[in-house]
C-alpha cells in the first residue's frame, strides 16, 4: 500500500482568484514534493508606479485586484497622507471604514457562498450547490450585493472604485442615498444574523495545527483600516517596522514572494483577525459567536468560514452604525503641497494585512514603491498546512480525494493570487 | 434543446472584469440557466480546451504559454468576446511596453529572474487572434456582459455603444468639470459606459473605458497644454488604462517626446 508513487498535478486550481497550480509528489507514502505554484503573469506594478503622480496611485494601484481594489486604495492613502502629513478628519475616517466594511461584506461572501462552500457540501460549484440549496446561495448573492453598494455609495462603482483620493473621497454622497442603503442594511441584518450559524453547521474538518496569527489591533476598534501589528506570540509593533520581523523570499515555483516571521510561516485574514481582536468585536456579534459553538480562539483553520461569516455581522453592525449617523460634509478631502518622504500603509485587506510602503520626491512623483499582500504572507503557511493535513488525512487515500482535500484546504484560505504576484519586493540580490 | 456553450478565460488581469458575472446576483443563477457554462475557474468549472459557441476573454496576453493558450481559446470558440481594458488594450500592466528600462525590471524585482516568464510587452488579445466583439472597460460591467451575451444568445451583433462620456454625463446633467473647475478631463474623447461616473463624483474621467468613436486626441491634448497641465502631465492622461490603443498611444507617446522642448 504504502510502495505506491503518486504524482498529482492541479494545473489549474478551480475556484480561486488568479492562476495557481499545485504539485504533490508521493513516495513510499511519504511527501515528496509539494509546490503551491503562482505562475500568473508579473505584471511588474511597482516598477510603472515608479514617475507617476501619488495622485495617480490610488486608481493605479486598486487594478491588482479586483475583488480588493478599496484595501488597496486604503493602504496607499494612508502611507501617501503620512508622507504630506495630511490627518484625516472623523468624516473622512468613519467614511473609509465604511467603505471598507462593504468590501469586507463583497469578499467574504464570495468566498463563503461562489468558491469556499461547495467543498463542504460536496458540489463541484455554487450553480450546482444552488439547486438543492437555492436560498441559502440566493441569500449569499444578496448579501455579496449589499457589500457592493455600500461601495458603490462613496465609490460609484465596486470594483475600482472612483470615489477615493489622496486625502478623502471626491465627493459626500446626499443624506437621500445613506438613507436608502441603510434600510436595505437593516433589512437584509437578520439573514446575516443566520448565515453566521449556518457556516458554523458544515461539516468542516475538525484538526488543529500550531500557527501563529498576525493581525493589526490595538486600535481600539475591530481593526480594519488601521491598527499596529499584532500576533499570537505577542508581537507589538508599529506597521513601519514591518521590515525589521518579517522577510520575504522567491520560491523558484513562484512568481509570488513567500513572506515569513522569524523563519517561521503564520497565518494572516479572517482567523487571524478574530482570534487576536475577540475583544474588540461588538457585543451583537459576540452573541453570534457565543450562539454559533465554535470557541475561539480556534486552531482549527477551516474555522475561517465561520470567521468571515462572523466578519460580515461586523461590518453590517458598523455600516449601519455609520449610516444612522451620516451626514454629508463640505470638506470630504483635505490637501497638502507635494513633499519628499516615505510613508507606511496598512490596513485588514479581506484576506489579510496588506502593507504598503511608498517614496516621494518633492514634486510628489512615486520614487519608490512596495507592497506586501496577504496572499503572499499566507503562501508558507499554506504549504505547511498542506503537508500536516494531507498526511494527517492520509496519503494512501485515492488520488481523487486527496487531490480534493488538497483543493479544500488551499480554497479555505481565500488565496488571491492575482494580488499575489503584482507586489514582489524590490530587493536586487547581487551575485558575488 | 442544446444550450449555448460559454466559457471565461483568465490572462493577466485582476479578475475584476470576472466580477462582472460572479457580482450579477440572481441573473448569475438565470445566466446558469441559459447557458451551458464549461469553462470558468474562478468559478469551479475547469475545461480549457472545451469547443464552445462564445469564449468571454480576460486579461492581456504577456507570456509565450499565453500566445499558445490564446490560439486554442480562438479555435476552440465561434465567437470570441474581450472582456475589459487587458484583453482590448494590454491594461496598465501595458505600461512597461516601450520603456527601455523594462527588459531589467524583472531582475529589478526578482532575486531568481531565470525562473520568471515574462514577454517584454502586454498585449491586447488581438494582436494574436481575430476578435470577434470587444467589450471596453475597467472594468466593465455587468449590464454590458449581460446585455452582450443576451444578443448573442438571440443570434444578433450585440451593440456596443461607443460614444464619448460626455453624452451620457449631459444626459445624467452633471455639471461639466473640463468647463467648471478647469479639470483634466478624458470625457470628450473617452468611450462610454461607465455611466459617467467621475464626473458625477466632481472629478475629471481618466479614461478607463478607452478611446471614443473619433476621438479629437490632439485638441484635447492642446486643450490640457492650454489649460496649464505640463507635458508629461498630459502624456500620463493618455498612458494609463489604455495606452497601447490609439489614438492615445500616439499623443501620449508625442507629449513624452517633446516633455523637454
Amino acid at each position: 500500500m504504502t510502495k505506491r508513487t503518486v504524482n498529482l498535478n492541479v494545473p489549474v486550481l478551480a475556484r480561486v482568484e488568479g492562476e495557481g497550480a499545485l504539485d504533490l509528489g508521493i513516495v513510499n507514502g511519504e511527501i515528496s514534493e509539494l509546490g503551491l505554484r503562482i505562475f500568473e503573469p508579473p505584471r511588474l506594478f511597482e516598477k510603472f508606479l515608479e514617475g507617476r503622480s501619488y495622485m495617480e496611485v490610488p486608481d493605479m494601484v486598486a487594478r491588482i485586484c479586483g475583488i480588493c481594489p478599496v484595501a488597496y486604495q486604503m493602504s496607499a492613502v494612508q502611507a501617501l497622507e503620512s508622507i504630506l502629513g495630511i490627518e484625516p478628519t472623523p468624516w473622512i475616517r468613519d467614511m473609509r471604514r465604511l467603505f471598507y466594511c462593504g468590501e469586507w461584506i463583497e469578499s467574504h461572501s464570495l468566498h463563503i457562498h461562489l468558491l469556499a462552500a461547495p467543498d463542504f457540501l460536496g458540489f463541484a460549484n455554487a450553480i450546482d450547490m444552488a439547486g438543492k440549496h437555492p436560498e441559502i446561495v440566493r441569500r449569499g448573492l444578496r448579501i455579496q450585493e449589499a457589500g457592493n453598494a455600500i461601495i458603490r455609495f462613496l465609490g460609484g462603482r465596486s470594483v475600482h472604485p472612483v470615489g477615493v483620493r489622496v486625502g478623502g473621497f471626491w465627493h459626500a454622497p446626499p443624506s437621500a442615498a445613506a438613507a436608502k442603503l441603510l434600510a436595505e442594511l437593516e433589512a437584509l441584518l437578520p439573514e446575516v444574523e443566520a448565515l453566521a450559524g449556518w457556516t458554523a453547521s458544515l461539516p468542516l474538518p475538525g484538526e488543529t495545527q500550531d500557527f501563529e496569527c498576525v493581525s493589526l489591533g490595538r486600535a481600539n476598534e475591530y481593526p480594519i483600516t488601521q491598527g499596529r501589528i499584532v500576533s499570537s506570540e505577542g508581537l507589538d509593533l508599529d506597521i513601519a517596522d514591518f521590515d525589521s520581523e518579517f522577510k520575504e523570499s522567491h520560491a523558484p515555483h513562484s512568481t509570488a514572494l513567500h513572506c515569513h516571521h522569524r523563519g517561521r510561516d503564520y497565518l494572516v485574514g479572517p482567523l487571524a483577525r478574530v482570534n487576536l481582536n475577540l475583544d474588540q468585536l461588538p457585543g451583537e456579534t459576540r452573541k453570534l459567536l457565543e450562539a454559533c459553538g465554535v470557541r475561539f480562539p480556534s486552531a482549527n483553520i477551516f474555522h475561517s468560514i465561520v470567521a468571515r461569516a462572523l466578519e460580515i455581522h461586523v461590518a453590517f453592525v458598523e455600516a449601519i452604525r455609520l449610516l444612522k449617523a451620516y451626514a454629508p460634509t463640505d470638506t470630504p478631502y483635505l490637501e497638502a503641497a507635494p513633499r519628499a518622504g516615505i510613508g507606511f500603509g496598512a490596513s485588514e485587506a479581506p484576506r489579510g494585512i496588506l502593507w504598503h510602503r511608498y517614496e516621494l520626491d518633492d514634486s510628489g512623483s512615486i520614487v519608490s514603491a512596495r507592497i506586501v499582500p496577504p496572499t503572499s504572507q499566507n503562501q508558507a503557511r499554506m504549504e505547511a498546512d498542506l503537508r500536516t493535513s494531507l498526511n494527517h488525512f492520509g496519503l494512501d487515500q485515492p488520488e481523487e480525494r486527496i487531490r480534493h482535500h488538497a483543493e479544500t484546504v488551499i480554497r479555505n484560505y481565500d488565496p488571491c493570487i492575482s494580488c499575489a504576484t503584482h507586489f514582489l519586493k524590490l530587493n536586487i540580490k547581487k551575485k558575488a | 434543446m442544446n444550450r449555448p456553450r460559454i466559457a471565461v478565460h483568465k490572462f493577466a488581469s485582476c479578475d475584476g472584469c470576472q466580477l462582472a458575472f460572479l457580482n450579477a446576483g440572481e441573473a448569475l443563477l438565470t445566466l446558469a440557466q441559459r447557458v451551458e457554462i464549461l469553462h470558468f475557474a474562478e468559478a469551479g468549472w475547469i475545461d480549457p480546451f472545451a469547443e464552445v459557441d462564445v469564449a468571454f476573454v480576460e486579461g492581456s496576453i504577456s507570456t509565450q504559454h499565453d500566445i499558445e493558450r490564446i490560439r486554442v481559446v480562438r479555435e476552440s470558440a465561434k465567437f470570441l468576446v474581450t472582456i475589459g481594458a487587458c484583453a482590448t488594450a494590454g491594461g496598465l500592466q501595458a505600461l512597461r511596453n516601450g520603456v527601455k528600462e523594462a527588459a531589467s525590471w524583472v531582475a529589478d524585482i526578482y532575486a531568481s529572474p531565470e525562473y520568471i516568464e515574462c514577454l517584454p510587452e502586454s498585449r491586447p488579445v488581438s494582436a494574436h487572434v481575430k476578435v470577434d466583439l470587444e467589450l471596453w472597460g475597467c472594468p466593465v460591467t455587468t449590464e454590458q456582459v449581460l446585455a452582450a451575451t443576451a444578443s448573442l444568445l438571440n443570434g444578433v451583433m450585440p451593440v456596443n455603444p461607443d460614444e464619448p462620456v460626455c453624452v451620457e454625463c449631459k444626459r445624467r446633467g452633471h455639471a461639466c468639470v473640463l468647463v467648471t473647475q478647469n479639470a483634466p478631463c478624458m470625457g470628450p474623447v473617452t468611450r462610454t459606459g461607465c455611466g459617467a461616473l467621475c464626473p458625477g463624483v466632481g472629478r475629471a474621467c481618466y479614461g478607463c473605458f478607452g478611446p471614443a468613436e473619433l476621438p479629437n486626441a490632439a485638441s484635447m491634448a492642446k486643450h490640457f497644454e492650454q489649460a496649464g497641465l505640463a507635458r508629461r502631465d498630459v502624456a500620463r492622461r493618455f498612458l494609463f488604462i489604455t495606452s497601447t490603443a490609439q489614438p492615445f498611444a500616439d499623443i501620449g507617446q508625442q507629449y513624452r517626446d517633446k516633455e523637454h522642448d
